[in-house]
């Protein structure tokens, strides 16, 4: 089958070629059917032709061998692969376009707010940083025009809203940072900035209107007085953060001055104690450590234990708060109580692994939801921990450690019959007319427990209030339900943080609060009274 | 009021884009060709019109007359190619034409504005490259020996890659190319096209065993070659080439398979061996965790992209040059942060029916070898267009390919100019095999 290609017919012996090579071939099924349509014709009766003949005959070949019909079904065999291929790549690239398209509806906000991004500096240069505003339309901050014509960003709060607001200096912190695009974004009618491009005027950015309540954060700024602490609060049924504030402050207008003494500051006045803290959860931690045995034993209604003021399981001792016997308690009591001994006496019995996977579900060890950076909590107990271990887990000791805001969320899931919603800053962005941007509604993050263990929490938590280590939340105001903690944080052990997660009402709860207060062993200020300060400006209103 | 053309050509050029996608496809359903030819003279409106709007915002930002003198060489540009291509060969394939033109003439608003004197080289290079475009039609008509070089394309493809690899310089950690003078040639992109020959040439006769080991030993040699010359992306290109031609060359599915295996391993075995192959992954997975490093290109390009959004900044308003190499390899990102991911999207489209009018010339070939190679360049040009785009926009891990026509760089402006019209070669060859057929068959009748 050599062939001459200088040959100007050769073109055609190709065609030819083509179809008597079918047969040299061992064939696909493709190749077969083409030969089962042509056979009649396809083969010379005669010893093969010379080239030249063969070129000659070519049309009389054409024409019978492939009456339209076959001749189309022929080609489409044989261009099965070519389709399949053209197929195959065509859906690569609507993948691809689908993955275009779903990084900017969905990755692209929070990648732009990088600060590696250059682009978001210098919309600075053509739009008015927009304010940033409570939810009663009380100015968190803003940008002003000094009498010599620049502009800065005023806080008019001063300290109060330094963390959760943040600064708009030496790298942005708290909404300032996480809003930065929608800050420097202005949706100021068309018109509008027609007039400021013809004027050469920026154009007005967006405001930024979050669910943070001025007065709650002043009553929480008040109550902590100059306790170093956090406090949080939080709408459980919708995830709404209505006030965070961290003690020491400090203020945000001036922090780009202040910056080396910020920096070095002692006091880490610059760290946002509400999400960035890590305390030893203390007797909060028994919310946990109830709901494992619950799930481990199905039902608290087995449970007795004779508290006679400690705790004793080989070399180590525990002892209630106060060396108080309790006497005979079931779960409910043990709980409203803040029992050291019966907590351990149920942490003895626990199965280690399973305790690290209901940990785990309440968010311990895990990636946070928040609006910011949070610290992850820790929980260090596996198969692998001895009973010492175990036993200063389950009263809230040990090597664990949570932050002011996952006890909330905690407190918020409870509340919630089991389900937490995502907690969010922003309910919603404005252009400079109010004109609506675009609305955040609530949105559910995950069920960490069932309905029923909740159920369940929520009656322990209210017992604590009306029988318990809670009762100064007693009040005919509204009905309180809440957890208290000591923690110890030294070697010392009469040095003690404080720590207070609750919610009210606890019919149908309007708000959780945690609370952390460092040192309360010196300062005498009690988480629990700094709640019941929230509570009872949020009930007075 | 500067301002108001520079705000209002965005939305401009976002609603010409998608008239000129829509035509694109929205001939295939048009039977009359007199209806045909009037979307195609639309299409040549709508790519003029792009290309003024665009140059008026670019002079509006910065007004130098060389501007004014460069947008109207280019226009002169635009239309000899038109009226060249369709007097000399009249019965062409004008979608690809269009297409053609219009890619170009995106890729040069994009490198002007990015860098000027970036696009008055590239312009050169696009003179020349039609100049040798317009003849490689006829060459590919009449030059009936085209199928019988197979030693030629074999041994002039490995050989030149071997002379980048001995003797070509560094760039970027890449050894590419040659540099005379002021021009630096990249052998790779021209081998690409002479793969394709090669493997036609080998295939389309003899396809036993034996003679399909031959060719694979051939293509291996290619591949191994660029990987070794750490030009990854071309390497990548000529392996896919290979299988898909293979396969449609056999029709066994093995084929492929086995390559696909061996890809694999190779894969796994390169990303072990090599840091620059660990680098890219690395900056696939998380751009910003390795930001320092290898992250920050592609980093770079997706802040460009996200902070573009749907309509994009308005030519001239955005950061395209924080990006790195944007006029060449990162192109995609820098038009979609000016002008919008509704305009890269529409480019992805033209590119895909660039893509299935190619493999539309195929599919109506009875001529092995030209079905062949208008598969195989069909492949080569979607093959490097997806590493490009995917690239960018993190789809796939980067591989530093250019998108043809559009990024800056002669030889593969060049390279893939000529492949266009080996293509409309290939289409008016298609159109004899089809007419003398059917003057065969008019005659016996």
């Amino acid at each position: 089958m050599k062939r001459n290609g200088k040959n100007p017919d050769d073109f055609h012996i190709e065609i030819l070629d083509f179809n008597q090579d079918r047969d040299v071939y061992d064939g696909s099924l493709e190749e077969n059917i083409i030969n089962q349509v042509e056979e009649p014709s396809v083969i010379p009766a005669k010893p093969r032709p010379s080239r030249r003949r063969r070129a000659e005959n070519l049309e009389d070949f054409q024409e019978e061998k492939l009456p339209p019909s076959p001749k189309e079904k022929a080609r489409r065999k044989r261009n099965r692969q070519l389709t399949a291929l053209t197929y195959g790549f065509v859906a690569l690239f609507i993948c691809m376009m689908a993955y275009l398209v779903y990084y900017n509806q969905v990755r692209a906000r929070s990648f732009i707010r990088d600060p590696h991004n250059a682009r978001l500096d210098s919309m600075a240069e053509h739009v008015v940083r927009g304010p940033v505003l409570d939810q009663n339309g009380h100015v968190l901050a803003e940008t002003q025009t000094s009498d010599d014509g620049t502009m800065y960003r005023s806080y008019p709060y001063g300290s109060l809203f330094a963390h959760v607001v943040g600064y708009d200096s030496k790298g942005k912190a708290g909404l300032e940072s996480a809003f930065n695009f929608e800050l420097l974004t202005s949706h100021a009618s068309f018109f509008e900035q027609i007039q400021n491009d013809l004027k050469s005027q920026k154009n007005p950015g967006d405001t930024v209107i979050t669910s943070l309540d001025s007065d709650l954060q002043e009553t929480a700024a008040a109550a902590l007085g100059s306790s170093k602490g956090a406090v949080v609060a939080i709408e459980p049924d919708t995830g709404k953060i209505l006030s965070m504030y961290s003690n020491p402050t400090f203020d945000p207008a001036t922090v780009a001055a202040n910056w080396d003494a910020l920096t070095n500051d002692e006091d880490s006045a610059l760290l946002n104690r509400v999400t960035q803290g890590a305390y030893a959860p203390g007797s909060t931690f028994k919310i946990v450590t109830a709901l494992e045995y619950l799930r481990e034993n199905g039902s608290d209604s087995n449970y007795a234990y004779d508290c006679n003021g400690s705790f004793t399981y080989s070399d180590t001792t525990i002892h209630c708060y106060n060396n108080t016997a309790h006497g005979m308690e079931t779960l409910e009591s043990s709980f409203a109580n803040s029992c050291n001994a019966s907590f351990v006496n149920i942490g003895l019995h626990l199965n280690a692994s399973k305790y690290r996977d209901s940990a785990q579900e309440l968010l311990f060890n895990r990636k946070l939801p928040c609006p910011f950076n949070a610290k992850k909590s820790r929980f260090d107990v596996d198969k692998n921990t001895g009973p010492g271990e175990l036993m200063m887990t389950a009263m809230g000791q040990g090597n664990t450690q949570i932050s002011p805001y996952h006890l909330a969320l905690i407190g918020c899931a409870v509340a919630n019959d089991g389900l937490l919603m995502k907690p969010y800053l922003v309910t919603e962005i404005q252009n400079d007319r109010q004109k609506t941007v675009k609305k955040y509604s609530p949105k559910s993050y995950r069920e960490l427990m069932s309905s029923d263990e909740a159920a369940v929490l929520q009656r322990y938590m209210r017992s604590v209030v009306t029988s318990g280590t809670g009762q100064a939340l007693n009040t005919s105001m509204y009905t309180a339900a809440c957890k208290t903690g000591t923690a110890e944080y030294s070697s010392d052990k009469t040095k003690s943080h404080s720590l207070f997660v609750g919610y009210a009402n606890a019919e149908h709860p309007d708000i959780v609060v945690a609370v952390v207060v460092e040192n309360a062993d010196q300062s005498g200020v009690s988480a629990v009274s700094i709640a019941k300060s929230l509570f009872d400006a949020y009930y007075s209103k | 009021m500067t301002n108001l053309i520079i705000h209002f050509s965005k939305y401009v050029i976002i609603v010409l884009m998608i008239f000129y996608t829509l035509y694109s496809f929205l001939v295939f359903t048009y039977d009359d060709e007199e209806r045909q030819a009037s979307l195609y003279r639309k299409q040549n409106v709508l790519t003029l019109l792009f290309h003024f709007i665009c140059f008026l915002v670019i002079y509006l930002e910065e007004p130098k007359i060389e501007t004014i003198y460069f947008y109207g060489a280019q226009v002169v540009f635009f239309l000899a190619a038109i009226i060249l291509y369709t007097t000399l060969y009249p019965r062409i394939a004008r979608v690809i034409l269009n297409h053609m033109l219009m890619l170009l003439s995106i890729g040069l608003v994009m490198i002007t504005r990015l860098r000027f004197e970036q696009g008055i080289r590239q312009f050169v290079f696009m003179v020349l490259a039609l100049a040798v475009s317009l003849i490689v039609p006829v060459i590919v008509r009449k030059v009936r020996s085209l199928a019988e070089l197979r030693l030629i394309y074999g041994i002039v493809g490995v050989v030149s890659l071997l002379a980048v690899l001995v003797a070509g310089g560094i760039s970027n950690g890449a050894k590419l190319g040659f540099t005379i003078g002021p021009v630096n040639i990249q052998p790779s992109e021209f081998v690409k096209l002479l793969f394709v020959f090669f493997v036609a040439s080998s295939l389309y006769k003899k396809r036993d065993f034996r003679n399909v080991c031959i060719t694979t030993i051939v293509a291996a040699a290619h591949v191994l070659i660029l990987v070794i010359s750490r030009d990854l992306g071309a390497a990548l290109i000529i392996f896919v080439v290979y299988l898909v031609m293979l396969y449609c060359a056999t029709g066994k599915f093995v084929y492929p398979l086995a390559g696909l295996a061996a890809g694999s391993i190779a894969a796994f075995g390169a990303y072990h061996l090599f840091s620059h192959v660990q680098a890219r992954v690395i900056a696939w997975k998380d751009p910003i965790a390795s930001y320092d490093e290898q992250g920050y290109q592609v980093a770079q390009s997706l802040f460009a992209i996200g902070t573009g959004g749907w309509f994009g900044m308005g030519l001239c308003q955005g950061m395209p040059e924080t990006i790195p190499v944007a006029t060449s390899d990162f192109i995609f990102s820098a038009l979609c942060e000016e002008m919008g991911i509704f305009f890269g999207l529409c480019l992805i489209l033209i590119c895909l029916s660039c893509y299935m009018m190619f493999l539309n010339v195929a599919m109506k070939f009875r001529s092995v070898f030209y079905k062949l190679v208008a598969l195989g360049l069909g492949t080569c040009y979607i093959a490097q267009t997806f590493l490009n785009i995917g690239g960018v926009i993190k789809f796939i891990p980067s591989t530093g390919v250019t998108l043809p026509l559009v990024s800056y760089g002669g030889s593969s402006l060049i390279s893939t100019m000529v492949m266009f019209a080996i293509v409309q070669g290939l289409y008016l060859l298609r159109e004899d095999e089809e007419r003398i057929i059917e003057k065969k068959r008019q005659k016996s009748r």
